[in-house]
């Protein structure tokens, strides 16, 4: 790794949901404060900033990650997605968002990208993901407004649907 | 006329809000631009749970790089007055600390910077020096006479003190042939969006007026307090809220106090500044819940009747009373019977405070501090009569027959069926396998249990209950307050299409879904049809001091507004269609698009082609209408009326009924809890939408859940705060929540307008103590303290264990109360020992050798100073140490002992070290014990022990290569140091 001085600010270039993006930052820039407000990608949240809550969960090199304990020099050359490149289209949503949105999976929304996030990576790793694969990834990631229930239900449901059985059905 | 189709309201809709939020669309706070030049401000917070300032120095802060202003609490209080404080007592609250700080996190100092990263550098550079006073947490310590008075201008720690008195209680007491009593503490907790608080705010010298960007949740009667601490007029204060919120559950009303701190900093700034609160911040700072010690006792008949209460609770509000607090407290004043008909009752109140983080709205309010209590004793009845709970609570239940039904202490139950509801429960619930699956688990010796409650839950806050806390004479002279003014906006524009607004500042809960399908079923229209704004702007929308989202006021009276306005709104377009169609207005339907004639279906025109008709045509207006284009309706409910002089208070407008039940499992080993079936049944009137009522209480259920097993703000004696971060504040995940079994009863309210009530916060009052009754069943405890964890169920399982060996005899004064750390080891170096020794003795070598040092310096012979910085898991920062040798033993052994502190904390210890040569070797061996506090204590809790082994071995290891390598010098050689860059061998 090339050395880095401290206050100054350096060039980071990476592929973000599949197209370059750049940007200055000092090394101790955090990933989510690059992606946020030197991208203005404001889709990851930040909810704790110590790695607990799951909130600013993004996939680098294919993989979920926090954001909020990268900093954005790391990701030189990496590969990024974030909430922002689940859509397949700006109008359409994806069978896991779908599935969220059929089955209230969310309130607020605020731990709604990094749960996206984590759970994608899950279902396209294991499309045979099981119960207990599911509530497993779900539990690095913290949310206060659902209960979790809806949440599993719509994971649930997704993994259902990736695997071809059957269609999304709202939960009431 | 006849009234649209009820086609959308009930219905599970998909929300409108959703697409958003699933494709990082959504618009928090952080998210939306900001002016070029908004700085950002970081907020120096106190260490200490209790501490006068003697002094702080921001000059270095002030002088650093992008750094604009620095504030002090002096500087704030000079542009600001003391926010309002709720009692008639001689207390002042401030935003900031001005004499003293009263709570670890209570802000001490605000650095304004070109970005946060600076700010939070600069924030190093302040000094302050800190006069540690003796702290008080627990209340009833508090209030006793030697107490450490935390306001001198109180004298006391007592804030308020009130009695109150209904029926005849000593006459119920004394005839009972039964008096139960119990005494129980309901923790500190707080709900923890996952979002914190945010605000952005600028200064308009020219006008004199404030423009505030925050995530704010109401209720707008704290504008009032904010313009008055702004010495501005309201309309000089402008407050909007961000079109998305990420959680609240009260907690987001707490914001205030920042916004006062931001608005004036932008002002002495001079340009907008910019704040988003860290988690740490959140938790240690923002608010929590109230904590309370009650004592309750029962007048019972043998048959369980209960014929009196006698209320005595104690609420500790933390260090500052602020608004809207005490109304923790009264905000259940109407329902100290809860769901039972009791017509004799006491109660003493009393407010006090202690050197804790300031208490606010919080999910629940005041119901789970209540029920905790009440509920308890009713399973204590149980118990002591030898009944079976659920006969007490049939025993005591409001008769279905009586509703509306007024209680002894003055609300007035709207509607309800609760012993229907709850022979429903356990029927559909599946009551009768629980008690089988309960007996076959206790004949295999396992510890099973089953809780119950009965609970009211109260809904739309009367905003004059909290002058309960007032005499009645004091409540005369201060005027009355009364009433629940909610608010909504329906208007048309030139084609047609509708929006709709109301002061309702959702934070996830899909208002803007349910005013939806509500508007388009008045209007016969898709909700698709319906743009809906639910963000607020002070200046430009209609509110009122009621509004806000607290209180689950939402479904009971925000969209009841919204059905009113949108009901006046059709009469008046249905006018101008009875025009166009030439039929009477009463024969106009509003369906599916279209506006038409009952009696001729044939006769309709589209409803945007009517609707817009003002606009273009006023002219051609049926005569008397002036308009139909927009509608604003007040409403407050008639029953919210002003306490009584005899201090009856329907402090809520509409009451649910939830009785609830679980069986639970306490791991016999170690003391887990596991849930096995949790069942809850709600009445909560009318569900607009079925999806959106059952997420609000399966969330409840877990912020609840959290409340009963996990969750505390826990303090050291010393004040110091010990839950700082997610990983020491335990906020449960999806391997914790079991999914509870939902049950539905529909009784309408007969006072709100869509025959809703509120039912967001039931289960944070019912789940607790119904979890804490189950967990009380099983190991036939008589009494239970929440957070349930495993540690404290485990001491009533096992004897108490023996202390573990090696831990050295406390020797230094250690901090009561803060983290506690022990440790020791040897090292061994490669020198003999007089070298060792000089160097352990030279500060030079010491400046070299330990981890982290700028600078050591000589006092003297036996006294060092030392500027260290240190990281501790997610906080470094900058230490003063002092350090002080004693019984020296050349060159064999020393005792140390030191403080050391630094924005981030402080702590004390001692250390002894020996030395012992073998073959022109030395083995040093130590231990150590040390207690740490402030913000280290509470963010790094759980890795002190191992961060401190780190880095004392990191120490030794330093000094052992330090010996190694210059073989006797006392100083590192240049040489030295080049060589061992270079990765030469020492
Ligand atoms: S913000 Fe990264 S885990 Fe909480
Ligand atoms: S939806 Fe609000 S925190 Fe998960």
């Amino acid at each position: 790794m090339p050395r880095l001085g401290a206050d100054r600010r350096h060039e980071v270039r990476f592929t973000l949901n599949g197209r370059p993006v750049e940007g200055e930052a000092e090394p101790r820039m955090l990933l989510t404060d690059f992606l946020r407000h030197v991208l203005g990608r404001t889709g990851t949240h930040v909810g704790c900033e110590h790695g607990v809550c799951g909130a600013c969960t993004v996939q680098i090199d294919g993989a979920p990650a926090r954001a909020c304990l990268t900093l954005a020099v790391q990701v030189e050359g990496a590969e990024i997605r974030t909430v922002e490149g689940l859509a397949p289209a700006p109008d359409r949503l994806s069978v896991l968002q779908e599935s969220f949105r059929a089955h209230h999976g969310l309130q607020c929304g605020f731990c709604t990208p990094g749960i996206l996030m984590s759970l994608d990576e899950l279902l396209s790793r294991r499309p045979d993901a099981s119960e207990d694969d599911i509530r497993h990834q779900l539990s690095g990631h913290l949310c206060r407004c659902t209960g979790y229930a809806p949440i599993m239900k719509a994971a649930l449901d997704a993994a259902r649907r990736l695997r071809g059985e059957g269609e999304t059905a709202a939960d009431a | 006329m006849e009234l649209a189709g009820q086609t959308w309201v009930g219905q599970s809709v998909p929300r409108v809000e959703d697409a958003a939020l699933l494709t990082g669309r959504g618009r928090f706070i952080d998210d939306l631009a900001t002016r070029p030049g908004t700085l950002e401000a970081a907020i120096l917070r106190s260490p200490h749970g209790h501490a006068e300032i003697r002094a702080i120095d921001v000059e270095k802060a002030r002088a650093a790089r992008g750094v604009v202003a620095v504030l002090t609490g002096r500087d704030v209080q000079a542009l600001t007055s003391s926010m309002v404080v709720g009692v008639k007592a001689p207390l002042e609250c401030w935003p900031i600390a001005t004499d003293r700080v009263r709570y670890v996190g209570e802000p001490v100092a605000i650095v304004v910077a070109t970005n946060r990263y600076l700010a939070e550098d600069a924030m190093d550079l302040i000094e302050v020096e800190y006069g540690a006073l003796p702290a008080v947490i627990d209340p009833l310590a508090a209030l006793e006479a030697d107490a450490p008075v935390i306001h001198p201008s109180l004298g006391r720690n007592l804030a308020s003190d009130r009695s109150f008195r209904y029926g005849e209680p000593e006459a119920a007491f004394a005839a009972a042939p039964h008096r139960v009593e119990i005494a129980v503490r309901y923790p500190r907790n707080s709900c923890t969006p996952i979002e914190c608080y945010g605000v952005v705010a600028e200064y308009d010298p020219g006008e004199d007026s404030y423009d505030v960007l925050a995530n704010f949740q109401g209720p707008f009667s704290i504008h009032a307090v904010i313009s008055r601490a702004l010495k501005v007029p309201g309309n000089r204060l402008r407050l909007r809220t961000p079109p998305d919120s990420g959680g609240s559950f009260g907690v987001k009303q707490g914001v205030f106090p920042y916004i006062v701190l931001m608005a004036v900093a932008a002002r002495v700034a001079g340009a907008p500044v910019k704040w988003i609160e860290d988690r740490l911040e959140n938790l240690a700072g923002a608010v929590s819940a109230t904590n309370r010690a009650t004592r309750l006792a029962a007048a019972v008949e043998r048959d369980g009747r209960i014929t009196a209460l006698d209320w005595d609770q104690v609420e500790d509000c933390g260090a500052h009373l602020r608004a809207p607090e005490p109304a923790t407290l009264y905000r259940m004043h109407g329902n100290m019977t809860g769901a039972y008909a009791v017509r004799n009752v006491l109660i003493r109140n009393r407010v006090v405070l202690t050197n804790k983080t300031p208490t606010g709205l919080n999910r629940g309010f005041g119901g789970p501090q209540v029920y905790f209590a009440l509920e308890r004793l009713v399973q204590r009845i149980a118990l002591e009569l030898g009944l079976d709970p659920l006969d007490v609570i049939r025993a005591n239940l409001v008769p279905t027959a009586a509703f509306p039904y007024k209680t002894a202490t003055g609300a007035i139950l709207d509607s309800g069926d609760y012993l229907g509801s709850m022979e429903a429960a356990l029927l559909e619930g599946g009551h009768a396998e629980l008690l089988r699956r309960r007996d076959a688990a206790r004949a295999e010796g396992r510890l099973y249990g089953i809780g119950y409650t009965a609970v009211v839950e109260p809904s739309v806050s009367n905003m004059g209950y909290i002058t309960a806390v007032l005499q009645p004479a004091e409540r005369k002279k201060a005027g009355p307050k009364n009433g629940a003014q909610a608010t909504a906006t329906v208007a048309v524009d030139p084609v047609g299409s509708v929006t709709v607004h109301v002061a309702s500042v959702p934070q996830g809960q899909g208002h803007r879904t349910v005013l939806g399908q509500v508007v388009a079923d008045v209007l016969g229209l898709r909700p698709s049809d319906i743009r809906v704004a639910t963000d607020m702007d002070t200046v430009k929308d209609a509110w009122s001091i009621a509004s806000g989202n607290y209180a689950s006021r939402f479904a009971p009276a925000v969209a009841g507004a919204a059905h009113l306005a949108a009901t006046r709104l059709r009469d008046r377009i249905a006018r101008v269609a009875a025009g166009q169609l030439n039929v009477r207005p009463e024969d106009i339907v509003f369906r599916g698009g279209r506006i038409g004639s009952a009696s001729n279906p044939e006769n309709a025109v589209p409803f945007t082609r009517v609707a817009a008709a003002t606009h273009w045509a006023p002219g051609t207006l049926p005569e008397g209408l002036e308009h139909a284009i927009r509608e604003t309706v007040f409403w407050t409910p008639p029953e919210l009326a002003a306490p009584t002089e005899a201090d009856e208070v329907n402090s809520s407008l509409c009451h649910g009924f939830i009785f609830d039940y679980c069986g639970v499992e306490v791991d016999r080993v170690t003391g887990e809890v596991r849930i096995d079936r949790y069942v809850t049944m709600h009445d909560c009137g009318r569900i607009l939408h079925p999806g959106m009522v059952a997420g609000q209480v399966t969330g409840g259920f877990a912020h609840a859940l959290g409340a009963a097993l996990y969750e505390e703000y826990s303090y050291g004696a010393d004040g110091s705060f010990q839950s700082g971060t997610f990983a020491d504040y335990l906020v449960p995940t999806v391997m914790e929540v079991p999914e509870p079994i939902l049950l539905h009863r529909e009784t309408r309210s007969p006072v709100t307008p869509l025959g809703a009530k509120g039912v967001g916060e039931g289960n944070c009052m019912s789940t607790p103590v119904c979890i804490a009754n189950a967990v009380a069943d099983a190991m036939g405890l008589a009494d239970v303290t929440l957070p349930l964890v495993p540690a404290v169920l485990a001491s009533h399982l096992h004897p108490a264990e023996t202390a573990p060996k090696g831990r050295p005899a406390a020797t230094a004064p250690a901090l009561s109360g803060a983290r506690q750390l022990f440790g020791e080891g040897t090292a061994e170096v490669a020198a003999p020992a007089q070298t060792v020794w000089d160097m352990l003795l030279d500060p030079q070598t010491l400046q070299t050798v330990i981890p982290g040092a700028h600078g050591v310096e000589k006092v003297s012979d036996t006294h060092f100073k030392a500027d260290v910085t240190l990281g501790v898991g997610p906080v470094k920062g900058r230490y003063r140490a002092e350090i002080h040798l004693a019984d020296l033993v050349p060159p064999r052994s020393v005792t140390l002992s030191g403080e050391t502190s630094g924005a981030l904390g402080f702590g004390s210890g001692r250390g002894f070290i020996t030395l012992t040569e073998t073959e022109g070797r030395t083995i040093l061996g130590y231990r150590y014990e040390a207690a740490i506090g402030g913000k280290v204590a509470s963010v790094g809790g759980r890795l002190l022990d191992g961060a401190a082994r780190f880095v004392i071995g990191q120490f030794f290891a330093s000094l052992a290569r330090h010996a190694g390598g210059q073989a006797g010098e006392s100083r590192p050689g240049v040489f030295a140091r080049v060589r061992r860059l270079f990765g030469g061998a020492p």
